[in-house]
């Protein structure tokens, strides 16, 4: 099952060697980096340190830009991109989003927790962009089965204008929920599958 | 009033009422409250609309050799050419006494100028790393960049174009809401600045610091409401005869695919209410705040600009180059819509006044930015450079271009 996207992956990656400019690090290095933090397997095991498998080239784009003109703050992030090309970025968006999306959590939930986030997705409409499966599309995040613990620390911080987001749309509908709301997202988005 | 948009659509009673209909049934049918913050206020629960959201451009420029350039469509005899690529996330536009084109940006933090030496064209990076610095405007040699909350300036930038130092502080009173926190910004010809404070969501009961137009003197002292019930307005210019301000003003999301429509409106006295959020467009008291309000209380706009199309960037036309029947015009770019399963707007409007500044029509100008109703570029704001030509700046590309009138030189793309 981890076959196909991994030889995507290599295929990818050898496209990007050939093509970096010389003196650079090859790209395949700079991304086996990004796998040491964010998981070789797309899942991460960091606490706050978002999976990747599956998540869409343009959000991904988008994030890596931010990272590197320090717009959105995460010092080894800032540290990470500050050297890539703008093709860098793309060709590095392209290769995690080849990867397999990450597994929700599948410990017993608490049912009552979970009713009441299901009834928070649909009154604040995170379905509309995020689709039904919460899987996302083009730059709107894949958030379903991401770490509990990283998007309850990024929802916080988009209500809190912490992280202003890239076009300020999560601030915005953010703005109204509660922070116990807020876990309670987080909490049910970990376990959608 | 004599206004039609580019669909064709011409607004009448008949419309009206089917309008104020749908929107009590999409009241009741939407069961559980959305935050009064929420852009997705009023989304009826069908397939259909569940597949519209923002649409947010690329962080990374367009290729000059990508750009949609044989896409875009002008009237005879006027030519548009690219005037400078790479331009991240291009927004408002002002030109210094010297010809600099200064631009801004919402996404990217970055301010640029383009400067013309010897023929040449060059690109520089002016600012970066600010907060959404959207909004540039020349004045008296000095740069003002209005960024989310605060409008800093830089002396003499003419003279620093190399080596420009950092922005020192003008104003800061200001909201720090995101939801239409960007701004665009302006000097009338009373010699202040005049900056605009967005609703801080898509419909709502504003705050009194928020939803208006207020202007101030360069020292950041006189601060003073101009113009009141003002949703979000990207968009502002003095007619060159009366010095009447005249602005843009997008219209609420999610009451209907067809109303409301967009707006320009007309200051004639100072701190007037122009209905948001009680009434949408002149004539739509809103479903939800509408109640015990008659759109009679409220200045109704002098032309209406396309449902949800998004008309930004505005100016009046005072050059020499284009002909004579563009004297006095306004030049309106139109981003485009989201919030509508037929994408309208994409393109330069032309809004052609009566002496009395009331508005004769509204027309086509520049089209072509919407390709089987997808963008292939969104302009945002049109400035005109001494010569008399117009340059419209284009942020999903990142891009601006150039729009020349010869007389007989044909047929354009």
């Amino acid at each position: 099952m981890l076959r196909a996207p991994i030889r995507g992956l290599l295929a990818l990656a050898l496209i990007g060697l050939a093509s970096r400019s010389l003196g650079a690090p090859p790209i395949e290095e700079r991304l086996g980096a990004c796998l040491a933090c964010h998981g070789a397997g797309g899942q991460s095991a960091n606490p706050k340190v978002p999976s990747l498998g599956g998540q869409h080239a343009p959000y991904l784009v988008i994030q890596l830009f931010l990272f590197r003109e320090k717009l959105r703050q995460a010092v080894p992030m800032n540290d990470n991109t500050k050297d890539l090309g703008d093709a860098e970025l793309q060709k590095i968006a392209d290769l995690l989003a080849t990867m397999p999306a990450p597994k929700a959590l599948s410990d017993p939930a608490d049912p009552a927790r979970i009713a009441r986030a299901r009834r928070l997705v649909t009154s604040n409409r995170c379905d509309v962009c995020h689709g039904a499966d919460l899987s996302g599309r083009d730059t709107i995040p894949r958030i379903a089965a991401q770490r509990e613990d990283y998007l309850a620390q990024t929802l916080h911080a988009y209500k809190s204008n912490a992280r202003p987001g890239y076009d300020a749309s999560m601030a915005e509908v953010l703005q109204p929920v509660s922070d116990a709301d807020i876990d309670d997202l987080a909490y049910f988005l970990a376990r959608a599958r | 009033m004599n206004s039609r948009n580019r669909s064709g659509l011409l607004l009448g009673p008949g419309v009206l009422i089917l309008v104020l209909s749908a929107g009590a049934v999409l009241a009741q049918a939407v069961a559980q409250p959305l935050p009064p913050g929420s852009p997705l206020l009023g989304r009826p629960d069908t397939e259909e609309a569940k597949r519209l959201a923002p649409i947010a451009p690329p962080p990374i420029p367009t290729a000059a050799d990508k750009l949609p350039l044989d896409k875009l469509k002008a009237p005879k005899d006027f030519k548009i050419e690219v005037f400078m690529a790479n331009v991240a996330n291009a927004r408002q536009m002002s030109v210094g006494e010297r010809g600099t084109v200064f631009v801004g940006s919402r996404l990217v933090g970055k301010v640029h100028a383009v400067v013309t030496r010897d023929g040449k064209r060059e690109l520089k990076l002016i600012a970066s790393g600010l907060h959404r610095p959207n909004g540039v405007a020349v004045h008296d040699g000095a740069l003002y960049i209005a960024e989310l909350s605060r409008i800093s300036r830089i002396d003499h930038i003419e003279d620093q174009l190399d080596a420009p130092p950092a922005p020192t502080l003008v104003y800061d009173d200001l909201p720090k809401d995101e939801a239409h926190g960007w701004k665009f910004i302006g000097f009338g010809p009373d010699g202040k600045l005049y900056v605009p404070v967005g609703q801080p969501c898509n419909n709502c009961l504003p705050p009194p610091t928020h939803g208006q137009i207020r202007r101030l003197n360069v020292d950041a002292s006189g601060v003073e409401v101009v113009a009141r019930g003002v949703r979000n307005s990207v968009g502002f210019d003095w007619h060159p005869v009366t010095k009447e301000l005249y602005f843009t003003d997008n219209g609420r999301d999610w009451l209907s695919e067809d109303v409301p429509e967009d707006k320009l409106n007309r200051v004639t006295k100072t701190g007037e209410h122009f209905g948001v959020p009680y009434c949408y467009q002149g004539n739509i008291a809103d479903p939800e705040f509408g109640w015990g309000h008659s759109c009679s209380e409220f200045t109704p706009p002098v032309a209406l600009m396309g449902p949800h199309s998004a008309s930004l960037g505005m100016r009046f036309y005072t050059g020499s180059m284009f002909p004579s029947e563009y004297k006095n015009a306004i030049f309106v770019a139109r981003h485009g819509s989201w919030n509508r399963t037929k994408k309208v707007g994409g393109d330069i409007v032309v809004v052609k006044l009566n002496p009395d500044g009331s508005v004769h029509s509204v027309e086509p100008f520049i089209t072509g930015f919407i390709q089987d109703n997808n963008y292939v570029g969104r302009p945002v704001d049109v400035v005109f450079l001494k010569d008399g030509s117009m340059l419209i700046s284009d942020d999903f590309n990142g891009a601006i271009y150039r729009v020349s009138y010869s007389a007989g030189a044909g047929t354009a793309h």
